[in-house]
């Protein structure tokens, strides 16, 4: 099974978009949302069978039990994060900052702090007509990169002899994005003509030439700056990057592509420009 | 007041917002806590810029100390140390720099060394202090550097322009401001991103308020959401295909425009009402 990413470095560029009209053109038969503190993706598919839902277990959490506690501050003097506040007169622990290291637990000469398993978000997998894995970071917690592993994982288990997998994945170059990349055969990064798509693209492909795996660029909205865009063109040019097209704006695409009309009956000068990117980048895969 | 400027959905608005809300203050501090993919500086264009390293702490191992004991291995929950060929071997990008390594080893064998993830740049760009966090390509958290950055900013206004999504990085955003203001796009992405946010504000108990921004047509689900959660409206800004190249080429829209400065100091004074 051949696995693509759709990244963007900068948000709102177009990736889930682009993502859903490969999907379509493509029939691929395995999706990920792998934008687990954005997830998007599952509104464009607009599946209707109800989907397999698991939690995720994210990092633990420390619990001060306070019977025990003999108010002596330890947890708090040696807890890196912040995580140990004073309650009149006692201590406990803010479940927002706590990342589960352990280290009050250790210090605390009452045994009073105990660490338990966090439920850290919901996944979903869809098995009908093709699987679709997707999932939900709970408000408030981190772990991001864990569970973008985790929705890769059960994608990869469930494909079955699926030939293509299409993975959404989630702006930035952090956590999640670094967890989404493992294992792919290659990237395609939606950039967007502005100043700030291109200082965000130029991050991302730093990012991703430090992870090893192959690249391919296209420009969405091209038509909004075609001077930025062939700075981006120059630029792929001088990275070795293949170029793989130029979308315009056509909001008839975009909203084809979230599902609000029919893909395979739209014919715009946008649709035949994605089409073209989309060839462009099966070849390379 | 600190205003933490958010959206969940990238590309929503936020770091327009933010540049403009701070420009249009005058005298104020923007800081720039999106430091996978920090833009406000396009905008702003500081100047005299002093920058600072931002490091974490990770353990160093002295092998002659070491006796094999594993105990650094078996206490570490991040898996960010794996036992072979009888010693320690040491992962820095799994390490949350908790400290517990080198609290556990009796031997002394483990000391804590600064590692270097970014930087933190401070400039002026005209009555505006500009602070910018950059987070090192194929660094896996920019949280510490966030913390940094909003400890960096002092001022009596202060404007910290968020990331997207809505994980631990925004958190740290929101647990620094006193106020959010959310921007949203009206449509089904930019409603179902606003949610999260917005539920991530209720959860941590932050007074928030939404700037409705790219507005064509009215999408009733957003406007129901927003009536159902009670969420003030601080405003609806037009999609603009003129402010849309402008921003492209990076132009501050409040540099040139005093409607635009008035509207935006208004949203600030309607953020002051909602913070209480």
């Amino acid at each position: 099974m051949k696995k693509l990413l759709i990244l963007s470095g900068k948000g709102g560029t177009g990736k889930t978009t682009t993502a859903a009209a490969f999907a379509a053109f493509s029939g691929a038969r395995a999706l990920a949302d792998c934008d687990v503190d954005a997830p998007n993706l599952h509104l464009v598919l607009g599946r209707a069978e109800t989907p397999v839902v698991s939690e995720f277990l994210g990092g633990d959490k420390a619990h001060i039990d306070a019977d025990l506690c003999d108010r002596c501050g330890l947890c708090k003097d040696h807890c890196r994060f912040h995580a140990i506040e004073e309650t009149n007169g006692g201590y406990a622990v803010n479940e927002f900052a706590c990342e589960g290291c352990g280290v009050c637990a250790w210090v605390c000469p009452k045994m009073a702090v105990n660490l338990s398993t966090d439920v850290a978000g919901e996944k979903q997998l869809y098995r009908g007509d093709g699987v679709f894995s997707t999932a939900r970071l709970k408000m408030g917690r981190g772990n991001s990169g864990k569970l973008v592993a985790e929705v890769k994982r059960d994608l990869y288990r469930n494909a079955g002899d699926a030939d293509l997998a299409i993975l959404d994945g989630s702006p930035g170059i952090g956590c999640p994005v670094i967890a989404s990349v493992s294992g792919v055969d290659l990237i395609l990064i939606v950039a967007e003509p502005s100043r700030s798509g291109l200082s965000d693209l130029m991050r991302l492909m730093k990012t991703a030439r430090g992870l090893h795996v192959g690249l391919c660029v296209a420009v969405n909205k091209w038509d909004v700056s075609p001077d930025t865009t062939r700075a981006i063109e120059d630029l792929c040019r001088a990275e070795d990057v293949p170029f793989v097209g130029r979308v315009p704006y056509d909001g008839e695409l975009a909203k084809a592509a979230r599902g609000e009309g029919s893909m395979e009956s739209l014919d715009s000068p946008g649709k035949q420009a994605l089409y073209a990117v989309y060839e462009n980048t099966m070849k390379l895969l | 007041m600190k205003t933490a400027v958010l959206s969940g959905k990238g590309g929503a608005g936020k770091t327009m917002a933010a540049v403009n809300l701070a420009a249009s203050l005058g005298c104020a501090v923007y800081v720039d806590c999106d430091v996978e993919e920090p833009n406000g500086h396009i905008f702003l264009k500081p100047e005299g810029e002093q920058q600072e390293t931002v490091c974490v702490k990770v353990p160093t191992f002295d092998s002659d100390r070491c006796v094999g004991c594993r105990k650094c291995v078996d206490h570490c929950r991040f898996h960010a140390l794996v036992f072979i060929k009888g010693k320690p071997m040491f992962f820095p990008e799994v390490c949350h720099g908790c400290g517990l390594c080198s609290l556990v080893c009796r031997e002394g064998a483990v000391q804590e060394a600064e590692r270097p993830i970014g930087v933190l740049k401070t400039g002026r760009s005209g009555n505006l202090t500009v602070v910018t966090g950059v987070l090192n390509e194929g660094e896996v958290s920019g949280v510490p550097l966030i913390e940094a950055a909003l400890r960096s900013a002092k001022g009596e206004d202060v404007i910290i322009d968020g990331p997207p999504g809505s994980a631990c990085n925004v958190m740290e955003c929101v647990k620094g401001a006193d106020v959010c203001l959310i921007v949203a796009e009206p449509t089904a992405f930019g409603l179902h991103n606003f949610l999260m946010v917005a539920e991530l504000c209720r959860v941590l108990h932050k007074p928030h308020a939404v700037l409705l921004n790219k507005v064509t047509e009215p999408y009733e689900p957003m406007e129901e959401a927003l009536r159902t959660l009670n969420i003030p409206v601080l405003g609806r800004l037009p999609y603009d295909a003129t402010w849309a190249r402008s921003l492209s080429d990076g132009q501050l829209l409040a540099a040139e425009d005093e409607t635009v400065r008035a509207l935006f100091r208004s949203i600030y004074d309607r953020l002051k009402e909602v913070a209480g």
